[in-house]
């Protein structure tokens, strides 16, 4: 290496020249305090900004700064990302299962029994409408089979695929959303016992890959994964995916949400 | 004779004393989201070296079944994370501080020497400058590392949105693992340099913090030009 190669990036700045070294020292000792002062002071005010954070009232399950931020970034993705942008298609070849959560399907279930409630939007002024079907009724819409990846909000994904309607097709056929020329804001799903219920924005719903599914890797729903109808929706975590679909309902108040209630993002979206 | 010199600007050392909460709070928030899944492991077929992480770990740092708190801390100091970020590049870019950090043809070289001379295996001196070879590419990389938390962490909180990222990383399982990888860095960064600060002493801690180091006027001052090399630009100084 050539010894006389300038290493240096340019010369800093320093002090005039010539100062007594008492005034070196003295000057160092006043700007140490006053910048050690001034850190110390900083770190303080953000301990109790900690503090203050995490002592404030829960709104859903977090102190609600968070659930502010959660809100906000929610909002600024409906704002900003588009709904319509597909999530990512894979071959069937690389479905595969696997089983989670069981909330909402404890008590004992006869498919056969099985009637979906829908309970259309009613305005201020509309009149309460309340519909029924069938998984034929379902099953007589368009046919979608796609396989798409189901990301859990704890960290793992798989691919699986997927057979249904579309919501947007059932809600063509069935205008349940809308009434007096309003549409609805939000859609509620609630399984039969009630224990376990998402919230949706209507036009995450209605989101082409959002389905009423029926079938998973190429079998009819098992009791575990949902039977007889459950919710798919890929831009949304596996929590959104509700399964064993009891009662729809389309609203304009943002729709109680299980793990939103438990802390977790309403928006969970991807 | 001793005198002031100037080393570090007070904006720098804002945004440094800034991100390290800042960047201690998204890892902690970030391990109360990994334990969700903590599936990482170092090891090969049936045998495992090290797993991510270890239940005494999990129990000494309280992080079991926070996986909510976890996201909603990770998912608000991401701003603050992005936007000191931003700023400090920012700045360094504006200021021509960029020149003191960028590595250039002969800091791998220097790197290797002082490398070699800190673990105690060479004599002599590295180059009295403002940073030498090794840290010009030690805190370059680290600034790329939190380009790439950043791009790793859209490509996993919004893989549709950002489906082409997520692509371009491998897909969302490789885009989660190169996450994670990157926070392990942070760690190595952040023991590497903690040892370093302690063995520079407290006149280097204190540059971070007042601003100035003082010098021995007989020595030359960091960044002096060296005798027969070309000039360089002065920077321009700031009121630190």
């Amino acid at each position: 290496m050539d010894n006389t190669t300038d290493y240096s990036a340019p010369p800093l700045p320093e002090s005039p020249a010539g100062l007594p070294e008492a005034d070196v020292a003295r000057q160092a000792a006043s700007r140490s305090r006053r910048a050690f002062i001034i850190g110390g002071v900083a770190a303080l005010a953000g301990v109790g900004g900690w503090r203050w954070l995490l002592t404030r009232p829960a709104d859903e399950g977090t102190p609600w700064p968070f659930r502010r931020v959660l809100d906000a970034n929610g909002r600024l993705s409906q704002a900003y990302f588009r709904e319509t942008r597909l999530a990512p298609t894979f071959p069937k070849s690389m479905a595969t299962f696997r089983q989670n959560g069981n909330i909402g399907l404890k008590d004992s279930f006869v498919t056969a029994d099985w009637r979906m409630r829908v309970q259309a939007y009613a305005p201020a002024g509309a009149p309460a409408r309340v519909q029924e079907f069938t998984i034929d009724d379902i099953k007589a819409l368009p046919r979608v089979d796609m396989t798409t990846e189901l990301k859990c909000i704890e960290g793992w994904s798989i691919k699986v695929n997927w057979v249904g309607a579309r919501f947007s097709d059932f809600l063509e056929k069935y205008p349940l959303a809308t009434a007096n020329g309003k549409e609805a804001r939000y859609v509620s799903l609630v399984t039969p016992d009630e224990k376990y219920y998402v919230g949706l924005d209507l036009s995450n719903a209605v989101h082409p890959q959002t389905l009423l599914c029926y079938e998973m890797n190429g079998q009819p729903l098992t009791g575990p994964h949902g039977a007889p109808l459950r919710l798919v929706t890929p831009l949304k975590y596996g929590i959104k995916h509700l399964k064993r679909i009891g009662t729809i309902a389309f609203v304009d108040e943002r729709p109680a949400d299980f793990w939103a209630e438990q802390g977790y993002d309403w928006d969970s979206g991807h | 004779m001793k005198r002031l010199v100037e080393k570090h600007p007070l904006a720098i050392r804002w945004f440094h004393w800034l991100n390290f909460p800042i960047l201690a709070l998204m890892i902690w928030s970030g391990l109360l989201i990994y334990w969700a899944n903590d599936v990482y492991r170092i090891g090969w077929g049936p045998t495992t070296l090290f797993k991510f992480f270890p239940e005494s770990f999990y129990k000494a740092f309280n992080v079991p079944q926070r996986l909510a708190q976890g996201m909603n801390w990770h998912f608000a100091l991401m701003w603050l994370f992005v936007i000191n970020g931003l700023l400090y590049v920012g700045y360094t870019l504006v200021s021509g501080e960029w020149r003191h950090l960028l590595p250039d043809r002969n800091s791998f070289k220097e790197a290797i020497l002082v490398t070699l001379h800190d673990l105690g295996l060479r004599k002599g001196e590295p180059p009295v400058v403002k940073y030498n070879g090794a840290q010009k590419i030690a805190y370059t990389a680290v600034v790329l590392m939190g380009a790439g938390s950043l791009l790793t962490g859209l490509a996993i909180y919004k893989p549709v949105q950002f489906a082409w990222l997520t692509g371009l990383l491998g897909g969302y399982e490789w885009a989660r693992a190169e996450h994670f990888i990157l926070t392990i860095g942070y760690v190595l960064f952040f023991v590497v340099h903690i040892a370093q600060v302690v063995r520079a002493g407290w006149n280097n801690f204190r540059s971070m913090v007042a601003g100035f180091q003082i010098v021995d006027a007989q020595h030359p001052a960091p960044g002096e030009p060296v005798a027969g090399a070309p000039g360089r630009p002065s920077s321009p100084t700031l009121p630190a």
